[in-house]
C-alpha cells in the first residue's frame, strides 16, 4: 500500500527560515472488523515539529490523511487517561510523548494496549479494566452510624500515607503492561489494586479488611511477579509495584 | 432504534453530572449518559481547589465570599444565586470529604484552605485562606471522588453515548421535555432515551477557541441541542481567559502557582502586573491579568523571537515549596517545553478557559425557555448553565464549587418533579433530525473538510473576539463565521462506517461549535461596552445604565427557513450589593 504523506503546511515565505519540522513515519496497527478481520500494519509520513506530541502526530493524520484512523483522546495533557496506547512497545499516553522523545529517525510503532480486546484501531474495550477497578470497593466505607456535623479529621502525615495512589487516573497503563495480566485476564491487575491500596491505606476508611481479603483471592495480589513493568508504565509516576507490595505486605501482617 | 424509559437522565458525567446523579439515583431511576468514559471528563483538569468559608485557618464567612463573586463578576452576578452558593459552599465540601475526597490537612487535621485572586477578607480588605485544595490536582480528586461515589450506589452510566439532540413536546401551550436522542459510538446505532426529567451538565464550549484549556471534546453539544430547540443561551459573549496558558499549547497552569509567590515578568524582566494593579499585582482578578499580557505583548515587550508570550517566574520559590503544592503543573513545565522551573520562567500566555455563559436556569437548576418561564422536565448545571453565579468574569474556586452546588441542586430538583410529573408524549418522528444529520453527513460528496473549517475557526475567534474587542474586530469574526457554516454544509467525512465512527462525531461536534461561536460574536457585538471577561477598545467602560443586564440569545427561523439569532434582556438579581467601581 501506498503510504499517504502529509505535505509541508509551512507559511509561505518562511522557506528559507530554519524549519522546525522534520519527516517522520508513524506505523499504525489498524483493525476496523466492518472492512477486515484481519490487522494490518499502516505507514503514515507527516511532516510535524519534533516538540509536539504523538497525539498531535495521530490528530494531523486523522484530519489531513485518513479520517477512518480511530483513538480516544481528550484533554491532551495527560489528565484524563484516554490515550494510553503501546508506542515503540512501551505503554505511554500519546499526549504526554513528545516525538523527540522517542527517536524520530525510525518508524514510530503505534498500537493499542495489551490484553483487552480491540474493537477499532487504537480501541479497545475498558469494560473489564473497569469492573476490576469496581471489584475492589474503591469508595469510602465507615463503620460511623452517626455521620460527622463537619469533617473527619486527618493528620497531614495519615494523608501524605496513601498520596501516591491517589494520582492514578484510570488510564490502564499500568494494568495492561502487566505479563500476568495479558496470559490471564482474570487478574485484577495492578490499577485495580493501586486503587484498594488508596482506601486500604486512608486512615478515615473501615472496610481495609473487605478488600484485603478480595485480593487475596486466587486472581488478586499474589499473582503478581514483580516485573516493574506497571511502575515503568505509569505516566503519573505512581510507584505501583510498591504499592501492590504494602498490599501484600499488609495481607501477610494484617497490620496496617 | 432503541426506546428507553427513565424517570431521570443526565447529560454528561463531569462534576456536575455525576454530582446531580448521586442525588438522582437515590430518589428516581435515572441513567447518565456520557460521550466519555466518566473519569475522562475536563473536571479533572482543574488544579487550584474550590472555595468555600469553612475559615479553617481564618476568619471567613459566606457573606464575605458572596460579595467576592458578585464583585468578580463585574456585579453582573445575580446576587441571591451567589448568596445560594457561597452559603451551601459549606457543606458541599464537606460532602466531598465525606465521600472521601483527600483533600490536603492543617497540622490540626482539618480541611487545609488558601488564597486564590479575588478572594478576600471582609470585602476587599485584604486576601484570605478561602481555596479548599488537594494540592495542584483539586478537580482530579472531585471527579474521582465522585465517581467513587456513583459505583458505590449503583449508577448506570451509558458511556461513549453522544446526545444529539433534545426533544421537546408541546402540551396545551406549554413546551415540556420529552427525552434525548443519544447516539452510541460503538455500534452507530441510535437510541431514544424517554425522561420525565432531563440534566444537561455536558460542560463547556472552549474548543472554538485555538489557545485553550479545554479538552479536544468540549464542544457545547448540550448548549447546541437546546438551543437548536429554541431555548435561549444566556451572557454567551462572557469567556474567561485564564492569564497562565503554556506558550502555543494553552495548557492550564494554576493561578496557585502565583498564590504561591510567582511572578509575571516581560522580556525586560519586568514585573509588569506592578503598573497595572498596584495593590494584588499578579493576584488582580483573572481579566485583568490577561488584558495586561496583552498590552505588554502589544507594546513590544513579549518574550521570545515573535514577542508573543510573557515569563511565569517561579525560580525564586524553593523547590521543595513546587514539589509539595504544584508538582502537576511543574511537570507539565518540565514534559511540554523541557523547561526546568526550579531555574528557568516558563513562557506563558492567556488561555480560553471557561464559559461564563450558557443555558439559563434559575436556582433550582430548571432551565428557563425566556426570562421566567421554566422548561418542565428540564435542567442544567455546570459549566453548561448560566445560573448567573459568574456573570462576566468567574473568581478561580468557584467553578469546583458551581458543579457541586447546582449540580447537587438540580440532582434532587430533577429527580422529585420526576417522582410526580408523567412521561411526555413523544413527536411523531423524534429520532428523524438525528437520523438526517447523519446521513447527510455520512453520504456527503461535498469537498470540505472537518478540520479545515475548524482551523479556519479558531483562528478567527482567537484573532477577534478574545481579550480584546472592537466593533470591528466582532463584525470581521460574524461574517467568518457565517462563511464557515455556509461551508459547512458542504463538509464531507472519510469514515462511512458505523463503528467507533469519531471522524463522523467530530463533524457533529464542528457544527456545535460554529453555532455556538455565532451566538458568541453576535451577543459580543450587541454589547457596547466592557465588563469583566469582555472588553471593548471601543467602549472601554462599563455602563451599567444600559448593560447592567444578561443578554438572551433566541434562534429565530424565518418563513423562509432562514435561520438568525434574536437577542433579549433579563434583569440583573441585585440583593445586598449596590454597583461600585471594581478595583483590586
Amino acid at each position: 500500500m501506498a503510504t499517504p504523506v502529509l505535505e509541508k503546511t509551512e507559511p509561505a515565505g518562511s522557506a528559507s527560515a530554519a524549519s522546525p519540522y522534520i519527516t517522520v513515519t508513524f506505523r499504525i496497527r489498524r483493525f476496523n472488523p466492518e472492512v477486515s478481520a484481519e490487522a494490518t500494519w499502516q505507514d503514515f509520513q507527516i511532516e510535524i515539529d519534533p516538540k509536539e506530541r504523538v497525539l498531535d502526530g495521530l490528530h494531523k493524520i486523522k484530519w489531513d490523511l485518513d479520517g477512518s484512523l480511530t483513538f480516544r483522546r481528550s484533554c491532551a495533557h495527560g489528565i484524563c487517561g484516554s490515550d494510553a496506547m503501546r508506542i515503540n512497545g512501551k505503554n505511554r499516553l500519546a499526549c504526554k510523548t513528545l516525538i523527540k522523545d522517542i527517536n524520530p529517525e525510525k518508524p514510530i510503532t503505534i498500537e493499542p494496549i495489551k490484553g483487552l480486546t480491540v474493537l477499532k484501531d487504537l480501541v479497545v474495550d475498558m469494560e473489564p479494566f473497569f469492573q476490576a477497578y469496581r471489584d475492589v470497593m474503591p469508595f469510602l466505607i465507615t463503620k460511623d452510624t452517626n455521620e460527622p456535623t463537619r469533617e473527619r479529621l486527618q493528620s497531614p502525615e495519615d494523608r501524605e500515607r496513601f498520596d501516591d495512589t491517589t494520582k492514578c487516573i484510570l488510564c490502564a497503563a499500568c494494568t495492561t503492561s502487566c505479563p500476568v495480566f495479558w496470559n490471564d485476564g482474570q487478574y485484577f491487575g495492578p490499577a485495580a489494586i493501586v486503587n484498594a491500596h488508596r482506601f486500604i491505606f486512608d486512615s478515615r476508611d473501615d472496610a481495609a479488611e473487605q478488600r484485603l481479603e478480595i485480593l487475596n483471592d486466587k486472581d488478586g495480589v499474589w499473582r503478581c511477579r514483580t516485573t516493574f513493568n506497571c511502575t515503568d508504565a505509569c505516566p503519573r509516576g505512581i510507584e505501583v509495584t510498591k504499592a501492590i507490595a504494602e498490599v501484600k505486605r499488609a495481607l501477610i501482617t494484617r497490620r496496617l | 432504534m432503541k426506546i428507553h424509559k427513565y424517570d431521570t437522565v443526565i447529560v454528561g458525567a463531569g462534576g456536575a453530572g455525576m454530582r446531580a446523579a448521586i442525588e438522582a439515583t437515590k430518589r428516581s431511576r435515572t441513567a447518565v449518559l456520557t460521550k466519555l468514559y466518566p473519569t475522562r471528563s475536563h473536571t479533572g483538569a482543574a488544579q487550584g481547589g474550590m472555595a468555600a468559608a469553612l475559615a479553617n485557618v481564618e476568619e471567613d464567612n459566606w457573606e464575605w465570599h458572596t460579595f467576592d463573586t458578585v464583585k468578580g463578576g463585574d456585579y453582573l452576578v445575580d446576587q441571591d444565586a451567589a448568596e445560594i452558593l457561597a452559603k451551601e459552599a459549606i457543606d458541599s465540601v464537606l460532602d466531598l470529604e465525606k465521600m472521601g475526597l483527600p483533600f490536603n490537612r492543617t497540622p490540626d487535621g482539618l480541611i487545609d484552605q488558601r488564597r486564590f485572586g479575588g478572594h478576600s477578607r471582609n470585602h476587599g480588605e485584604a486576601p484570605v485562606r478561602r481555596s479548599c485544595y488537594a494540592a495542584d490536582r483539586t478537580g482530579h480528586m472531585i471527579l474521582q471522588t465522585l465517581y467513587q461515589n456513583c459505583v458505590k450506589q449503583g449508577v448506570e452510566f451509558f458511556n461513549e453515548f453522544y446526545v444529539l439532540d433534545q426533544i421537546i413536546t408541546e402540551v396545551d401551550g406549554v413546551k415540556k421535555s420529552a427525552g434525548v436522542v443519544a447516539y452510541e459510538l460503538a455500534t452507530g446505532e441510535i437510541h431514544i432515551f424517554r425522561a420525565k426529567s432531563v440534566i444537561y451538565a455536558s460542560g463547556g464550549c472552549g474548543k472554538f477557541f485555538k489557545v485553550t484549556s479545554n479538552a479536544h471534546t468540549l464542544t457545547g453539544d448540550g448548549q447546541a441541542a437546546v438551543f437548536r430547540r429554541g431555548i435561549p443561551l444566556e451572557d454567551m459573549e462572557f469567556f474567561q481567559f485564564h492569564p497562565t496558558g503554556i506558550w502555543r499549547m494553552g495548557i492550564l497552569l494554576t493561578e496557585g502557582a502565583r498564590g504561591e509567590g510567582g511572578i509575571l515578568r516581560n522580556k525586560d524582566g519586568e514585573r509588569f502586573m506592578e503598573k497595572y494593579a498596584p495593590v494584588m499585582k499578579d493576584l488582580a482578578s483573572r481579566d485583568v491579568v490577561s488584558r495586561s499580557i496583552y498590552t505588554e505583548i502589544r507594546e513590544g515587550r513579549g518574550c521570545g523571537p515573535e514577542g508573543d508570550h510573557v515569563y511565569l517566574d517561579l525560580t525564586h520559590l524553593p523547590p521543595e515549596q513546587l514539589d509539595a503544592k504544584l508538582p502537576d503543573i511543574t511537570e507539565f513545565a518540565r514534559t511540554y517545553l523541557g523547561i526546568e522551573p526550579y531555574t528557568d520562567p516558563i513562557p506563558i500566555q492567556p488561555t480560553a478557559h471557561y464559559a461564563m455563559g450558557g443555558i439559563p436556569t434559575n436556582v433550582m437548576g430548571e432551565v428557563l425557555a425566556d426570562n421566567t418561564t421554566v422548561v418542565p422536565g428540564l435542567y442544567a448545571a455546570g459549566e453548561v448553565a448560566c445560573v448567573s453565579v459568574h456573570g462576566a468574569n468567574r473568581l478561580g474556586t468557584n467553578s469546583l464549587l458551581d458543579i457541586n452546588v447546582f449540580g447537587k441542586r438540580a440532582g434532587i430538583a430533577a429527580a422529585e418533579y420526576a417522582s410526580q410529573a408523567d412521561f411526555v408524549e413523544l413527536p411523531g418522528d423524534p429520532e428523524a433530525f438525528v437520523v438526517e444529520q447523519i446521513e447527510r453527513l455520512r453520504s456527503s460528496t461535498g469537498t470540505e473538510r472537518v478540520a479545515t473549517i475548524r482551523r479556519e475557526l479558531q483562528e478567527t475567534m482567537d484573532a477577534n473576539v478574545m481579550v480584546f474587542r472592537t466593533e470591528q474586530t466582532i463584525k470581521t469574526a460574524v461574517e467568518k463565521i457565517a462563511e464557515l457554516k455556509q461551508r459547512y454544509k458542504n463538509v464531507a467525512i472519510q469514515d462511512k462506517g458505523k463503528r467507533f465512527n469519531t471522524d463522523l462525531l467530530e463533524a457533529i461536534e464542528l457544527g456545535n461549535l460554529l453555532d455556538l461561536a455565532e451566538v458568541m460574536a453576535v451577543s459580543a457585538l450587541a454589547r457596547k461596552e466592557s465588563r469583566g471577561g469582555h472588553y471593548r477598545e471601543d467602549y472601554p467602560n462599563r455602563d451599567d445604565v444600559n448593560f447592567m443586564r444578561h443578554t438572551m440569545a433566541y434562534r429565530e427561523v424565518g418563513a423562509d427557513g432562514t435561520e438568525s439569532i434574536r437577542l433579549d434582556y433579563k434583569p440583573v438579581v441585585q440583593t445586598r450589593y449596590q454597583p461600585m467601581e471594581r478595583k483590586y
